[in-house]
């Protein structure tokens, strides 16, 4: 972000309740979107403008699996599609 | 009635909504309206008027002037006003101030560069078909950003801020000023098509300048009809009221233009107008007064017509009213089956389910017939094969219609028992608050409910009333009974446990009948046997001499399966009375090897209804949810019969203590009373030790309260003892079947503490509660707590402070039933369309996903125990358990 002069930099993707956000390969993304039979505009979304797929460096129509702790299935995989947010250019 | 779709019926695809423009309006108006007048003085309607005879019918008998229809075919014909001058329509102020901030003020353009516009509007057009949101966040932002331009891209022209004055008045800050109607409705015309769709609108149903009126449709009658009251006064709608003050103004506007009349008045006129169409849109605006009545009630115009619980979404649409029902008080039964209702026979003979005469059944048919609608199993209504439909009530000869009947016919017969029918108790907050039930017809005036059920519905017989509803249909009777039998229910999804289980006099009555101390003779084991129709042999007697005894737990075993096996801790198991395995001596460890129950007593471990791993919860699950009816209403009718037989009562003398009890009361009472005093002397001084994160003051009373709490369950400890453990009330505690140990406290040694909102109490006078107490005393009695028993008698100052911490319990739960009703509506509204699909994924119903995974694990918790598919320890002790 403009203007961020902080000298120590964070990164959200280390903080305790964030979890592990990586970004899967195209051809993998392929093969998992067959294997559920999804259309990648039926995934749920995260905007290119999120936080954490800034830091990953993520690019509209990137894929990106989240794991997850979960309460009743103890380990939870998610994906996101990357989506684009029309802001200045 | 059918769910497919047939040739000549068409299927809604998609539905586009769109503002009337002005030549729609006028196109399909029948007449323009142009006066107020609604009656002439012969009380026929006026042409021209709000009643003309044009806009539709609403007696009966009369024929449309427009159509030649009748009331039945007439589905009413709009007018219009054709107003003198432009005003606002005011459900679309918010697009109308994003119109003009967006948009220059000379050139109309959209204040966006061309190229950008271009591409906002292909980017739009693709978002919208995948991302809806997001086509939603960009043409937002496409509107600030054409908002935050200063001089318009296009012409060059400078911009001003334009203000919105609630309700509907825009003011620019510039050279113009208010901005009137017909400027704005001038502006909001001069912006082209591709700008429009540039801000996501669609120009071709939407064109701004229709935002503005110019012409006001006027709804048919059948909308608005008028009331004749029985003095034979006419009472017009609201709408029709409120059309008539738009008139009125728009007349008198139109009268003053003509006229000539200076600015000022015109202008007020024009205001007036504009404020009738408003309100006659929305009688609730922000900033402008309700028009009202002569009542001074404020009117019902269109948008209240539609709006909150009792408007036609709410009201009409998602919740009707039906036919086919019945409610009426709740009463209990134990002894028909969980899966049944009991139906007073004046209901079951008003309600019907329409049976279709074949060749099997139609001499049952001719003989509800021929029972007519007065004689109890009859029939109300025959439909012959034509459809037309022969009221049973106005026929004089039943024999010759029943005669007449043959296949093809429907019989609309009373109800019988067996029947299916829908069984409710609001608030509906679960699925197990409407549940099949099989009819059972019963004398009486009350609908009767087993009361193993009571804890789905949570319903008691204090008066409650449910509702009962008749499926009308062979797919319906054949849905609920498949899926919302009872006996579907007993596990919950809930807890994934039973729901439906062993409540109250089953659980006293099953500890009692399975005791080590219970005998029966050959005369009682006939009867408990009897009164659940057991058919089979009767077990070799567990004592043979002197006479030919039974056990409880005997009998008990008759009715589980024979490869059942189960062991578990019972309820009772506690203090010294304590079993964790089966070598134990107080018969608190229920041990079940092959169907026969060998040790330890039942209750609400075993039986309780919301409890996991009971009998109940394993018949059901292994078995199937018949074998958990079937145990219910035999085991449940057998407990109540023996209890029956063994006398079961709570007396004065169960919670008396005698008086060398009360004297350690006093005792334990007075060393806390010491102890309290010595932690205010302590405070005062300053040399309390604080409670981490806690003030000073806040420590004491921590402190205090400790004291109290320990003080009282000393006492019950101590007093106690005095009591008999094994007298009827405490059978109720350890049990499980009601009330706890504590409440044996609060009636027999101590009330303990009476709180407010978690503190002792405090209100009252300054610095005291009453004026009985020194200012300043914060002792034990002068902040609520009761020393007295129920049994010894509260004083005077006691019942005070029980009443006052009565009353909040009351308070509380009549507030937290609104919020968290309100709350449940909030998630059911967003959660009710997504569905588990075949493969295990959440969707919406646009097919989004929600959840990869239902749960995340997949897992169902009506079919879990405790979370999980599959237990192994259960599994081993099902199979094994009997080797152990």
């Amino acid at each position: 972000m403009a203007g961020s002069k902080r000298k120590t930099k964070f990164s959200v993707l280390e903080h305790e309740l964030v979890p592990m956000h990586e970004i899967v390969p195209p051809d993998e993304a392929l093969k998992i979107l067959r294997e559920l039979g999804l259309k990648p505009t039926e995934l749920p979304m995260i905007k290119v403008t999120d936080p954490v797929a800034m830091e990953l460096g993520a690019k509209p129509g990137d894929l990106i699996r989240i794991i997850r702790k979960s309460p009743t299935a103890g380990v939870a995989i998610y994906y996101r599609y990357v989506v684009p947010v029309i802001t200045k250019k | 009635m059918s769910y497919y779709i047939l040739p000549n019926e068409k299927e809604i695809a998609a539905i586009k909504m769109g503002i009337l423009s002005p030549d729609m309006i006028r196109k399909m108006s029948v007449t323009a309206i142009v006066t107020a007048e609604v009656y002439t003085s012969e009380a026929t309607p006026v042409e021209g008027g709000l009643m003309d005879p044009r806009l539709g019918v609403i007696e009966p008998g009369q024929t449309c002037k427009t159509c030649g229809g009748t009331i039945r075919t007439c589905p009413g014909h709009f007018g219009r006003v054709e107003l003198a001058m432009p005003v606002i329509h005011v459900s679309f102020v918010p697009h109308i101030y994003d119109y003009l901030r967006a948009t220059c003020r000379t050139c109309g353009r959209l204040k966006i560069p061309e190229e950008e516009i271009d591409r906002f509007i292909r980017l739009g057009q693709k978002l919208k078909k995948y991302w809806p949101q997001l086509a939603k966040s960009m043409y937002d932002y496409v509107k600030k950003k054409a908002m935050n331009q200063d001089i318009c891209p296009h012409c060059g022209a400078r911009q001003y801020k334009i203000r919105l004055e609630k309700p509907y008045t825009f003011i620019e800050e510039g050279p113009a000023g208010e901005l009137p109607p017909t400027v704005v409705r001038d502006r909001l015309a001069r912006i082209p098509n591709r700008d429009v769709m540039a801000m996501g609108y669609d120009p071709e149903v939407a064109r701004p300048e229709w935002m503005v009126l110019t012409v006001l449709p006027v709804p048919p009658i059948n909308v608005r009809p008028t009331v004749v009251l029985e003095s034979g006064l006419r009472a017009e709608d609201d709408l029709t009221h409120k059309l008539a003050d738009v008139i009125r103004a728009n007349e008198r506007l139109k009268d003053a233009i003509q006229s000539g009349s200076p600015e000022a008045i015109i202008h007020d006129l024009w205001r007036l107008l504009q404020y009738h169409v408003a309100t006659y849109f929305d009688n609730e605006l922000p900033g402008a007064p309700p028009a009202k009545r002569k009542s001074g009630m404020p009117l019902r115009t269109l948008a209240q017509r539609l709006k909150g619980k009792e408007g036609r979404f709410r009201g009409n649409l998602s919740g009707k009213r039906v036919d086919f029902s019945a409610r009426t008080v709740i009463s209990p039964d134990p002894n028909i089956s969980i899966n049944e209702v009991g139906v007073p026979v004046e209901i079951a003979m008003t309600l019907t389910v329409p049976e279709r005469v074949t060749p099997w059944n139609i001499d049952e048919m001719r003989k509800y017939v021929l029972n007519g609608p007065k004689r109890y199993p009859g029939a109300n209504y025959v439909i012959d094969t034509m459809g037309r439909r022969i009221d049973l009530r106005y026929t004089t000869d039943l024999r010759k219609i029943a005669e007449a009947l043959k296949p093809g016919y429907i019989v609309e017969r009373h109800l019988i028992d067996g029947d299916i029918v829908l069984f409710n108790r609001q608030p509906s907050l679960h699925r197990m608050s409407i549940m099949a039930h099989k009819v059972r017809v019963l004398p009486g005036r009350t609908f009767r409910l087993h009361l193993a059920v009571c804890p789905p519905y949570n319903a008691d017989f204090d008066g409650d009333e449910m509702n009962l509803h008749v499926p009308q249909t062979v797919e319906a009777r054949a849905e609920a009974r498949i899926l919302m039998l009872v006996q579907e229910h007993i596990l919950s999804p809930r807890y994934g446990a039973p729901i439906i289980g062993g409540i109250q006099d089953y659980i006293s009555g099953a500890y009692l009948l399975t005791s080590k101390a219970t005998t029966l003779t050959k005369d009682q084991v006939s009867d408990l046997l009897a009164t659940i129709g057991y058919i089979g042999d009767i077990p070799e007697p567990a004592v043979l001499s002197p006479k030919k005894e039974w056990t409880g737990k005997q009998i008990v075993s008759l009715l589980l399966p024979e490869d059942f096996n189960m062991r578990k801790e019972a309820r009772v198991s506690s203090g010294n009375l304590k079993c964790e395995t089966p070598e134990c001596w107080w018969d608190s460890y229920v041990v079940i090897k092959k169907g026969k129950l060998l040790l330890g007593v039942l209750d609400k471990n075993t039986l309780g209804a919301e409890e996991a791993k009971t009998i109940i919860h394993f018949l059901t699950r292994e078995y199937g949810s018949d074998m958990g009816r079937e145990f219910m209403d035999k085991a449940f009718r057998m407990f109540l019969r023996f209890i029956e037989m063994r006398g079961f009562t709570m007396a004065l003398s169960d919670i008396a203590v005698p008086e060398e009890a009360f004297k350690e009361i006093e005792e334990v009472f007075e060393k806390m009373e010491d102890r309290v005093r010595e932690l205010i002397k302590l405070y005062e001084e300053g040399k309390l030790e604080p409670v981490p994160g806690r003030t000073y003051e806040e420590s004491l009373e921590i402190r205090i309260l400790e004291e109290l709490s320990n003080a009282r369950d000393e006492a019950g400890r101590r007093v106690l003892r005095y009591l008999d453990p094994f007298n009827n009330v405490f059978i109720m505690a350890t049990t499980g079947a009601r009330g706890s140990t504590l409440n044996i406290t609060q009636m027999s040694v101590s009330l303990g503490q009476q709180s407010i909102r978690g503190k002792r109490i405090h209100r009252g006078y300054r610095d005291r509660t009453l004026p009985h107490f020194k200012p300043g005393d914060i002792g034990p009695e002068a902040r609520g707590f009761v020393k007295s028993s129920f049994y010894k008698g509260l004083s005077p100052i006691e019942t005070f402070f029980h009443a006052a911490g009565g009353r909040e319990g009351l308070v509380d739960t009549a507030v937290r039933t609104s919020q968290s009703g309100y709350m449940q509506r909030r998630l059911i509204n967003s959660l009710q369309d997504y569905i588990v699909m075949q493969d295990g994924t959440v969707r919406s119903l646009y097919g989004e996903l929600i959840q990869f995974k239902y749960g995340e694990d997949g897992v169902d918790p009506k079919n879990s125990i405790f979370g999980e598919p599959i237990s192994v320890d259960r599994i081993i002790e099902k199979h094994l358990g009997w080797k152990r």
